[in-house]
């Protein structure tokens, strides 16, 4: 180690049944680094960082850290702390059901009995530093989820840690959040403090990174400077392929769906629900992609909950197929051959101890109905073949789901969906939270579906995917539709602009 | 070698643990008398052969807590939480079967009716009845989202006072002969109805289990409800479903427990009952929280139980020990369901195996 | 694994403390009108008519005898808890009754609530049970004697002079007045007579439970010829595992029944042979109360303090149709 070094793991070994999810890994953080760690779902990453901070007991290897002359031993989160390392997480650890400030201060030290005064003002004054818009005395689960992070956060960066840990800090966040977060990244980093930055948007590791290590099928690829590897050479090392600009990948599909004589698949007009958005007019035709955009909270899921019938309905009308429609709950929405990837994976998506096969063949199942089941052999058909189309990696088609890892999950959800067989399929942010070969590869699907003449409707928060992916968007702001961008209106700034509402 | 892995993996099967336990119990019986595993065949008092020993006696002694057993799973599956209402409902079940066929004790005032309806209409008024409390259950738990112990506490508390409403207060004895062939036997068969009615139930739900979606569903709401519903389930239904089933298993139990004895005591008729068949799920490895299930596991888990009973009875255990004794086992077979401790457990059968494989081969070098 | 304990726990925890919210004592006042001064005010305290079929033949004969026709304004409060009797008992004193009668659901913390009473000037008369407090706080206990009954019921048994007893001893729930009453002759004539016990196991007062201890006998090939059940019901379970394996029993037959209580369908049994000896634990106290707020009413004092109420035991050879009716409950 040398003097600069604040952490460094050396021949980092990890197996779990049937998977070598670490094999060898060596990592080096100096002081005051932010360090991308990279690589596609399954490559290792999180599995790393959850040997670091004690989740799981690594089978073999060494952990040094500055201070200490001899490998330190991580058996629990507490052993971690303990040797100044803080991890925020992808998913939100905290309980939604405690205040911001015992969120923040809670099962840290050994203080049995807490001063909540003291407690809370403290709270204040790291919230008013870091310009997080929440009181200390406030339910976390009463914030928005970009807040928890946040909170998250500085839960982590109030415990005076060497070495930081950030699991996807910014995929819940827009992006004024993420810019305040990068403040706060650079802010720590001239204290000194090393950041493991592990993030699936590339613009983010070139904006506020100075190195990167790559991870590839649990095996160390390598660490380069920032400067040394431009992106198209980093997302060959991730996929472990040579691949032109991304943005080829899927161009090459402009849908014509302009045309009047194009038949409708789904009107709404005047559809209003209980989780308070302004009524809206919609259509989609058939072989189109459209999309909501808007900036988080805007309303654009809320949109598509509404078409859905996931959310209480409370006025308009429908129709599917230019025929008059009722949905009042999924299950109609279902009937009438449309399908829903719902927004938060973990909540409303997986069923997390189901394994892979049932959770692929759940909706279908619904559909044919209570007294109807699939045979064993039928089930197991629907689920091989979606593995395979999918190119879903888990270890077998009885893993539970919540084995495999997030993109994997959303290819089972999707899987789930196409089996049903939609001609209306809706995507809520399918790409959050997974690498970029899965992301290119579900729109490459949704380009390819469309094609074949699905109609569908992708919300994501990445606007060049909606760019590439689109041909027409909706775009809201403050939970109301205020635009519509197609043909040659679909640019980054025209977007922008009307997001923003700068016209007026 | 393939053999060798699936004896590994053995552990961490959850039907392992309530069969582990009743290995483990014959074992020491087995070691202290062995005489506790004849089975005899002898003349009963109708004049023909039936099946008696310690094994029958648990089979038949089990049988209310296994079909009990059976709803309480689903019930904990789909909710997340237990009906701890069983016994009292048992209670108002056994009641209404003794009203319909009863002979009432009470010379003092005659208006209580005396319907003498024959047995099996008296056992289905006493299942819709039944069924009628779990949909009331059911509905405070998934219409008006109260925890499910919660909401079974209010039958938990008035349950009984039904029950002794349903027959006025009066002691009731059954005198049609043919009634205790639910509790008993039936003409000409050697084992014990109890047992013939469980083995039709678990039959029954089993065949449910894999002609319907029953498992996938409430498996499905209990371990996310919001992804249930997007799926095109309706959770609140299958809750409902859930607790009505179990009604139904709670009238069967009821049936055959009021069928023994002939009468029914408003106060301790089912007491506890609901402890023990959350104990056989507990046993049967099934997380109490909800989600995933065995069935089978369960059911085992029920006999685990009923074996442990008769055991410490056969071993005269002092009364006054005797719940201090079932804690202990109960706690010990608790914790080596424990997924945790199965992984360990398994780890340790691999170690000592590859121990052994190594040292083979350094005796062929 | 942490959860499923915790949730064990907590149904625990949660089934004691919300049927301590829930329960709520059930007042009711018999007499409302006012049927001038002459009437004597009594409150009475008693446990849930619902706990057993002994309870409600307790409640009845007090509710019948307590009438406004026979002179009096009387109150009932019942609960199985001991803070709500006590509430109810506080609420009596208030409403200025001549008599509390009382049958404590606990025997402990009585010693205030009775102070304030007597200060008041209120007569306080146990009856059913006895509680722990200074015997001037009350003037008068009617009380069964539960060693006598197990006494009574031993006596029977050695009057049977059968050359072995080897006895199936079923025990109500342990630590009850009445089972250690009952069992305690038991253990004393085991001692002194050389009785063999063949399993001594608690029923909890349950048929169900009952049974599978008589079961398990039975199943291990032991021989017997005496069930001591210390409730109908416990006999009632035994017996049913003895049809079930074809052991007869009752009178003049291989195996001894006795049970306590007296349930009326209980009595029939003895009738019917079927059982051999049924203990009474008397409910109808009512008789003895009015005699003694007569007598305090009188300007009488007392002649003793504890009074032990008669109790009989039946045997089925000399059992009439008449004494099931007078006595079965």
């Amino acid at each position: 180690m040398t003097e600069n070094t604040v952490l460094e793991m050396r021949g980092i070994c990890k197996e779990f049944p049937g998977v070598k999810a670490l094999q060898g890994v060596d990592f080096t953080l100096n002081k005051g680094e932010i360090h991308a760690l990279m690589g596609e779902n399954g490559a290792g990453k999180s599995t790393l960082i959850k040997v670091l901070t004690g989740v799981y007991e690594k089978d073999g290897g060494d952990i040094f850290i500055s201070g200490k002359d001899k490998p330190i031993m991580i058996k629990s989160p507490q052993d971690a702390q303990n040797n100044g390392i803080s991890t925020v997480y992808q998913e939100i650890t905290l309980c939604p059901n405690l205040s911001v400030a015992e969120n923040m201060y809670i099962g840290r030290g050994n203080n049995v009995i807490q001063n909540w005064k003291k407690m809370n003002a403290a709270a204040n004054k790291i919230l008013q530093d870091l310009d997080i818009p929440a009181k200390a005395t406030q339910q976390l689960g009463s914030c928005s989820i970009a807040v928890q992070q946040m909170v998250a956060i500085a839960r982590a960066v109030d415990m005076d840690c060497k070495v930081l840990i950030l699991d996807e800090p910014t995929s819940s966040l827009d992006e004024q959040e993420v810019e305040k977060l990068f403040v706060l990244m650079r802010d720590l980093k001239k204290k000194g403090v090393g950041i493991i930055f592990v993030t699936h948007f590339l613009e983010q590791v070139y904006e506020v990174c100075d190195k990167i290590t790559v991870l590839r099928d649990g095996k160390l690829v390598g660490a380069y400077d920032i400067e040394e590897l431009p992106r198209v050479q980093l997302v060959s090392k991730m996929l472990g392929k040579e691949m032109d600009d991304l943005s080829d990948v899927v161009r090459g599909y402009v849908p014509n769906v302009d045309t009047e004589l194009t038949p409708i698949v789904f009107e709404a007009k005047d559809l209003v629900s209980n989780a308070g958005i302004s009524p809206f007019d919609f259509v989609i035709r058939k072989g189109e992609v459209n999309g909501f955009t808007g900036l988080l909270g805007s309303g654009r899921s809320e949109c598509v909950r509404a078409i859905f019938g996931a959310d209480r309905v409370l006025g308009g009308t429908v129709m599917k197929d230019e025929k008059p429609a009722k949905i009042r709950k999924p299950i109609d929405a279902m009937k009438l051959k449309m399908a829903y990837l719902p927004e938060d994976r973990k909540m409303d998506g997986i069923i997390a101890d189901l394994s892979v096969r049932e959770n692929i063949i759940i909706a279908l199942q619904v559909l044919k109905g209570f007294f109807r089941p699939f045979s064993k052999a039928e089930q197991e058909k629907f689920a091989d073949e979606y593995i395979k189309l999918l190119e879903i990696k888990t270890a077998s088609r009885e893993t539970p789901i919540k084995a495999l890892s997030g993109g994997n999950q959303q290819k089972v959800i999707l899987a789930r969906w196409l089996l049903t067989n939609p001609d209306y399929l809706i995507l809520d942010e399918p790409t959050r939270g997974i690498d970029i070969g899965t992301k290119v590869e579900i729109q490459r699907l949704v380009v390819k579906l469309a094609s074949k003449g699905m109609a569908v409707t992708f919300i994501s928060s990445e606007t060049d995917e909606m760019l590439r992916t689109c041909s027409r968007l909706i775009v809201m702001r403050d939970r109301k539709v205020v635009g519509e961008l197609k043909g040659e209106d679909l640019t980054q700034n025209k977007v922008m602009s009307t997001i923003a509402g700068g016209d007026k | 070698m393939k053999s060798g892995v699936k004896f590994t993996n053995i552990f961490k099967k959850q039907i392992f643990i309530p069969l582990a336990a009743i290995i483990l119990l014959a074992l020491i019986n087995l070691i202290v008398d062995p005489s506790f595993f004849k089975i005899k065949l002898s003349d009963n008092m109708d004049g023909f052969k039936v099946l008696s020993g310690h094994l029958i006696t648990i089979l038949d002694s089990g049988s209310e807590l296994a079909i009990l057993a059976i709803g309480m799973t689903l019930v904990t599956a789909a909710s997340g939480g237990q009906d701890i209402s069983v016994g009292a409902t048992m209670a108002i079940a056994g009641s209404v079967v003794v009203r319909m066929i009863g002979l009432t004790y009470g010379a003092e005032d005659n208006n209580i009716m005396e319907y003498a309806m024959p047995l099996i209409i008296a056992f289905l008024i006493a299942v819709v009845v039944s069924m009628l409390f779990g949909a009331f259950n059911g509905a405070l738990v998934s219409f008006f989202k109260i925890q499910p112990m919660v909401a079974t506490l209010i039958l938990f508390t008035a349950g009984r006072s039904i029950a002794r409403w349903i027959n006025l207060g009066k002691n009731v004895v059954v005198s049609n002969p043919s009634f205790k062939y639910a509790g008993v036997f039936l003409p000409g068969v050697p084992v014990a109805t109890p047992i013939i009615i469980t083995i039709v139930c678990i039959i029954i739900i089993m065949l449910v289990l894999k002609f319907t979606n029953l498992g996938l569903y409430t498996q499905t709401v209990g371990i996310n409800e919001r992804s249930a519903r997007l799926n095109g389930l309706n959770p609140k239904m299958i809750k409902m479903l859930a607790f009505i089933i179990l009604g139904i298993c709670v009238a069967v139990a009821a049936m055959i427990q009021v069928s023994r004895y002939q009468t029914i005591n408003y106060s301790s008729f089912g007491k506890d009952i609901e402890m023990d068949a959350i104990l056989a799920v507990a046993l049967g490895g099934n997380a109490l929280s909800g989600g995933k299930f065995s069935m089978m596991s369960s059911i085992l888990g029920a006999y685990a139980y009923q074996f442990l009973t008769t055991t410490l009875l056969t071993f005269n255990a002092p009364p006054d020990a005797l719940p201090a004794y079932k804690a202990g086992v109960v706690i010990l077979l608790v914790v080596f369901s424990a997924p945790t401790v199965r992984d360990k457990i398994s780890k340790l059968f691999k170690q000592l195996k590859n121990n052994k494989k190594s040292g083979e081969a350094k005796e062929v070098a | 694994m942490k959860k499923k304990i915790l949730a064990v726990l907590m149904s625990v925890a949660m089934i004691i403390g919300l049927t301590a919210c829930s329960s709520s004592e059930n007042t009711e006042t018999a007499a409302a009108a006012d049927g001038g001064s002459k009437l004597i005010k009594v409150g009475i305290i008693n446990n849930d008519p619902n706990e057993s079929g002994y309870r409600t033949a307790n409640v009845n004969d007090l509710k019948n005898t307590f009438t406004e026709a026979n002179g009096f304004d009387a109150s009932f409060a019942y609960s199985m808890k001991n803070d709500e009797q006590i509430a109810s008992a506080k609420k009596f004193i208030q409403d200025e009754v001549d008599y509390l009668l009382l049958s404590a659901a606990d025997t402990a913390g009585w010693d205030s609530v009775l102070t304030d009473a007597k200060n008041a000037g209120i007569k306080v008369i146990l009856f059913d049970r006895t509680i722990d407090a200074p015997e001037d706080l009350y003037v008068a206990s009617v009380v069964s004697d539960m060693e006598k009954e197990g006494q009574t019921a031993v006596d029977w048994l050695k009057a049977q002079g059968l050359s072995e007893y080897n006895i199936i001893h079923i025990q109500g729930a342990m630590g009850t007045a009445a089972q250690k009453g009952r069992s305690g002759a038991v253990d004393a004539a085991v001692a002194s007579d050389g009785w063999n016990i063949v399993t001594q196991q608690t029923g909890d007062w349950d048929a169900n439970k009952a049974q599978q201890i008589v079961q398990a006998v039975i199943d291990s090939g032991e021989s017997f010829n005496v069930i001591y059940a210390e409730n109908d019901n416990m006999a009632q379970g035994a017996v049913a595992a003895l049809d079930k394996n074809n052991i007869a029993h009752g009178v003049g037959k291989d195996v001894i029944v006795m049970g306590f209580d007296c349930n009326k369908w209980a009595l029939e049994e003895l009738l019917k042979q079927n059982w051999n000896y049924d203990g009474q634990c008397n409910p109808f106290q009512s008789s003895y109360l009015l005699d003694i707020i007569n007598q305090l009413e009188a300007g009488q004092t007392l002649s003793q303090k504890v009074i032990i109420m008669d109790e009989k035991g039946f045997d089925a050879a000399t059992i009439t149709q008449a004494d099931v009716d007078t006595y079965g409950i």
